[in-house]
């Protein structure tokens, strides 16, 4: 068996209000080349002026990854041709970035946190492992090719985008590592809201470069670098069939070509980007248009002052504060947005496994099935928790609450209405059931006889059967209790 | 009496006075001028083209290189000579404020690269002083429309020498201002660290003028600095008993090698009594050290080199200026349309650039030549805490025949050995007219001064030229 060795670069594009190095608008969906001005088209005579949001933003991505923000940084031009790139040059940072040596922590087991429920051992949960933060530098964006018929078209709404470059060191071991890397640092970007990470947009972007070696053996072995990957299952993939694809060209003594893959994600394997690929001399020197300046320990320290709450710390919190169990968490925490709701909730229903069974539970159903994210839904959180504490009260069942909400959603009469006019509220008037519960008991002589026999499970068929009588409106609870008071004096 | 000149003769602030005592109008300047192009232009031919202006306001002539909204701008290169630029320097906004009218572009080497304006892609400018000699370059241009009385004033850009040298050659004032002073924002990019605009003019005052109008912190240019900036004119009020000027012995003690020129006798002989008219005028004159000069044109050659061969990369054909359009692909494109766009001196930068930026090359020369360039930076630091100001000659030579070095590039290059140091270390110079060769050929004296005192240059200039009659030398065209 081999080592697996893997390397992850991340491409995020900052959510920034203008683009890295001029005052066109940083955003999409406009029409070709309407976001562009003679700096990102990179016009003669033009000249960059860095976006201090932008910068900023590389700051607190470096900073939430624990790196070394570097006192002096400078840009550098990446001499290259080709037609998406105006200037025929990236501004980007080369031998003085933004951060440096940093690390991100993440689970070793995750296959375990989706899989085991609720009460997942603690042995688990505590195999951690730091993936080594190599660099963060900013960048800009490239335009996009169009390529229609014989001509191609370019349109550069996206040049001059601020991207920033987050490269691991060598030291990841698994796709599965690599995936969890990915979405802890997917959290991270999205708790900072420096970025849409949206890889189908392309906002997100990740290459791996990946070899094998023998365990025990220091040397590293022959990389391949695998791009095109569109989601961080993508990435997997491509992961696990290029350690195949590795293994088995190792296994029958060839040796591995260094080159770069595409993947292919119809034909779930990777092919080769270019027969023989040129090496690159990017020619790297200092831009001479940004003069590199230096970074007071003051002003690191007001970004770090700023951070919002992370991840992991949210997480810890909410174990501690609210008595959730890991997996809640876990769950609640993955989307900031989700986690806000949460406590938005807990402010007005202060009931936390209530709030978080539904969550998880129904909320999430319909997110999924609408493809909405929790602010797009239009529940407001206090609307939850009215919902809830029906439910809680045992005004209505669990049921219908889930039906109600799916109504509640798809009108927009509120949830009291919904009830009322659904006639949902349970039964729990003793003199209205006492009826019901004579008919039960009349009707099922034979149960009747089991349970006093001993049978306490056909107490269960008895409860059902009065459930049955009510519509449904019966509180199960309230039946049962009088259904076992009835028989207690039989 | 200025008034018996023609218009055209005259300084921008001698006709401005005029306007303002209301005894001429922009009208009459403009006839005079445009009589006096009509005159002398086919002899000189400063101007790679002229603007058919709407609007009204005083003229000024701009070297090629600098953008100009809805107007062609060239670079005086066939890759550029269908580029329109959507928008204005900022230079050009200034002047445009400040109520000046752009006459015309002037010629230059091909995006500045060369010393004699032979490197233009549309025809040599010739030396108003005489037709067989070059006006010096690259803002050759702009040099000979001043001198010819073309232009009463116009802009250059100096990354090497390129003001001073033509200033020099046609016996005009050119400054090169602090790196930082004013704006690159809109001057098409030769070496971006030491590329800066400047005036050329017919005397210091106008120097001052202009330079007040045209410097300040640009937003859109980041390496401009937010720095105060004086009043020039007023600078011009003082004497300058008791300044202290350094005379480098370097810059005097070059000897000729095989074909490589030498200091010109006459020239130097020029700026002798140059100096000893400052000496009169009360200047305390000492000979000082510049240890780093002899790398000066080797490490230029090195980093301008190479910021032009990334600078240049975008002129590809793809969205601005020539295209070859018979390629089938797109590195043929590339490469037909770079190979007809370019002269040949911009190919010999660009290739060399490329190279010193290699891997296997960087290390070896550009990071060595940037250290070195921090040395000679060091060099001026060190004179200029004890001296205001330094005097040497801006060129070896006199103005130099058409032809004679285009065969020759180290020759040429060598032609910019005073001027390059000031850009390499980021300080001003001014080129000003300091005597005339038997061959009645202008020389010029250079002052330079620390970063950001452009009054000093102002200063001294302004105390020789009054002492001297040099300035009021016109050829005869
Ligand atoms: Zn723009």
């Amino acid at each position: 068996m081999y080592e697996t060795v893997i390397g992850l670069e991340v491409h995020v594009q900052l959510k920034t209000r203008t683009k890295a190095f001029c005052g066109c608008l940083n955003e999409f969906g406009s029409g070709a080349n309407t976001r562009t001005c003679p700096v990102c088209l990179g016009f003669p005579g033009s000249l960059p002026v860095l976006n201090e949001m932008a910068f900023e933003h590389g700051m607190k991505v470096a900073l939430a990854l624990n790196c070394q923000i570097q006192n002096f940084t400078k840009f550098d031009r990446k001499n290259y041709f080709y037609p998406d790139l105006p200037k025929n040059y990236q501004i980007s940072q080369y031998d003085l970035p933004l951060a440096l040596d940093g690390g991100l922590k993440i689970k070793i087991n995750p296959s375990a946190t989706l899989r085991i429920d609720g009460e997942r051992s603690r042995t688990i949960k505590d195999k951690e492992k730091t993936i080594p933060v190599k660099r963060v530098h900013l960048e800009e964006d490239a335009g996009k090719l169009i390529h229609e018929g014989q001509d191609s078209l370019v349109d550069y709404n996206r040049a001059g985008v601020p991207l920033l470059e987050i490269v691991t060191e060598p030291m990841i071991n698994s796709p599965d590592e690599a995936y969890e890397y990915l979405s802890e640092l997917k959290a991270i970007l999205k708790y900072l809201e420096v970025s849409d990470c949206d890889m189908e947009k392309g906002s997100l972007r990740c290459d791996a470069n990946i070899s094998l070696r023998l365990p025990g053996e220091k040397k590293l072995g022959t990389k391949t670098e695998l791009k095109n990957m569109n989601s961080f299952k993508a990435v997997r993939e491509a992961l696990h069939y290029e350690i195949k694809r590795q293994a088995g060209i190792l296994e029958s003594g060839q040796r591995i070509i260094q080159e770069t893959l595409l993947w292919d994600e119809a034909l779930s394997r990777t092919v080769a980007m270019r027969s023989k690929e040129e090496a690159m001399d990017y020619r790297y020197f200092p831009e001479p248009d940004l003069p590199g300046f230096v970074l007071s320990e003051e002003k690191i320290r007001a970004v770090k002052d700023n951070l919002p709450e992370l991840p992991q710390a949210l997480k810890q919190r909410f174990i501690r504060d609210y008595g959730l169990s890991d997996y809640d968490v876990e769950i609640l925490a993955q989307e900031k947005q989700v986690a806000d709701y949460f406590e938005a909730c807990f402010k007005v229903y202060p009931r936390a496994k209530s709030i978080s069974n539904w969550l998880i539970g129904p909320i999430s159903y319909e997110l999924n099935s609408r493809n909405l994210d929790i602010q797009s839904l239009g529940l407001k959180p206090p609307e939850l928790t009215a919902l809830i504490s029906f439910v809680d009260q045992e005004k209505i069942s669990n049921l219908s609450a889930k039906e109600v909400l799916t109504e509640r959603l798809n009108s927009k009469n509120t949830i009291e209405e919904i009830i009322k006019e659904k006639d949902l509220l349970q039964i729990r008037d003793s003199g209205e059931l006492s009826a019901i519960i004579d008919a039960v008991l009349g009707a099922n002589q034979k149960s009747v006889q089991d349970y006093l026999s001993g049978k306490t499970g056909a107490m269960m068929f008895l409860v059902g059967q009065a459930m049955r009588q009510s519509k449904g409106k019966a509180n199960p609870k309230i039946a049962q209790e009088m259904l076992k008071e009835r028989l207690k004096n039989a | 009496m200025p008034a018996e000149k023609p218009l055209y003769a005259l300084t921008g602030l001698e006709l401005l006075g005029l306007i303002k005592q209301k005894k001429t109008g922009i009208a009459d300047i403009l006839e005079s001028q445009s009589l006096r192009t009509k005159a002398v232009e086919e002899k000189v031919k400063a101007f790679a083209r002229f603007t058919d202006n709407t609007a009204s306001g005083i003229p000024i002539a701009v070297k090629d290189n600098i953008c100009i909204q809805g107007q062609p701008t060239t670079c005086a290169s066939k890759i550029l000579e269908n580029f329109i630029p959507p928008y204005d320097a900022t230079v050009i906004q200034r002047l445009k404020k400040a109520g000046f009218i752009i006459q015309g572009q002037t010629n230059m080497d091909e995006f500045a690269f060369g010393s004699s304006c032979e490197n233009s892609a549309f025809f040599p400018t010739r030396n108003p002083w005489n037709p067989d000699c070059v006006p010096g370059g690259s803002s050759g241009g702009s040099a000979a429309a001043v001198a010819a009385d073309e232009a009463i004033w116009a802009l250059g850009s100096d990354t090497g020498g390129s003001i001073r040298q033509p200033a020099s050659f046609c016996g005009v004032v050119g400054l090169k201002p602090t790196y930082g002073r004013v704006s690159r924002y809109g001057l098409i990019a030769f070496a971006s660290s030491l590329d800066q605009i400047g005036p050329l003019t017919k005397d210091v005052r106008d120097s001052a003028y202009l330079t007040n109008i045209i410097s300040g912190y640009d937003p859109n240019d980041s390496t401009s600095l937010n720095l105060p900036v004086g009043d020039y004119l007023k600078s011009l009020e003082k004497d300058i008993k008791g300044i202290k000027i350094g005379v480098p012995k370097e810059y005097f003690s070059l000897s000729g090698d095989g074909e490589l020129e030498g200091l010109d006798r006459e020239v130097k002989e020029a700026v002798r009594e140059a100096i000893a008219q400052l000496r009169k005028l009360g200047a305390e004159v000492s000979e000082v050290s510049l240890p780093h000069t002899e790398y000066a044109v080797a490490v230029y050659y090195i980093v301008a080199t190479a910021e032009a061969s990334s600078n240049l990369a975008r002129f590809d054909g793809v969205q601005y200026g020539l295209r070859v359009r018979s390629a089938d692909n797109l590195i043929a494109m590339y490469k037909k349309t770079r190979q007809a766009g370019f002269g040949p001196e911009a190919k010999r930068r660009i290739i060399l650039g490329t190279y010193v930026l290699s891997h296997g090359y960087y290390e070896a020369y550009y990071v060595r030549a940037l250290k070195v360039r921090a040395l000679i930076a060091r060099d001026f630091t060190e004179v200029f805490k004890e001296y205001d100001c330094i005097v040497t000659p801006t060129s070896p030579t006199t103005a130099f025949r058409l032809g004679e070095k285009l065969e020759n590039p180290l020759a040429m290059y060598l032609s910019d050995v005073y001027t390059i140091s000031a850009n390499l270390a980021g300080v001003p110079a001014i080129s000003v007219p300091c005597g005339s060769s038997k061959a009645g050929l202008p020389i010029g004296l250079q002052i330079t001064a620390k970063a950001f005192d452009e009054e000093m240059l102002f200063r001294v200039a302004y105390n020789y030229e009054q002492a001297t009659l040099w300035h009021k030398m016109k050829p005869n065209l």
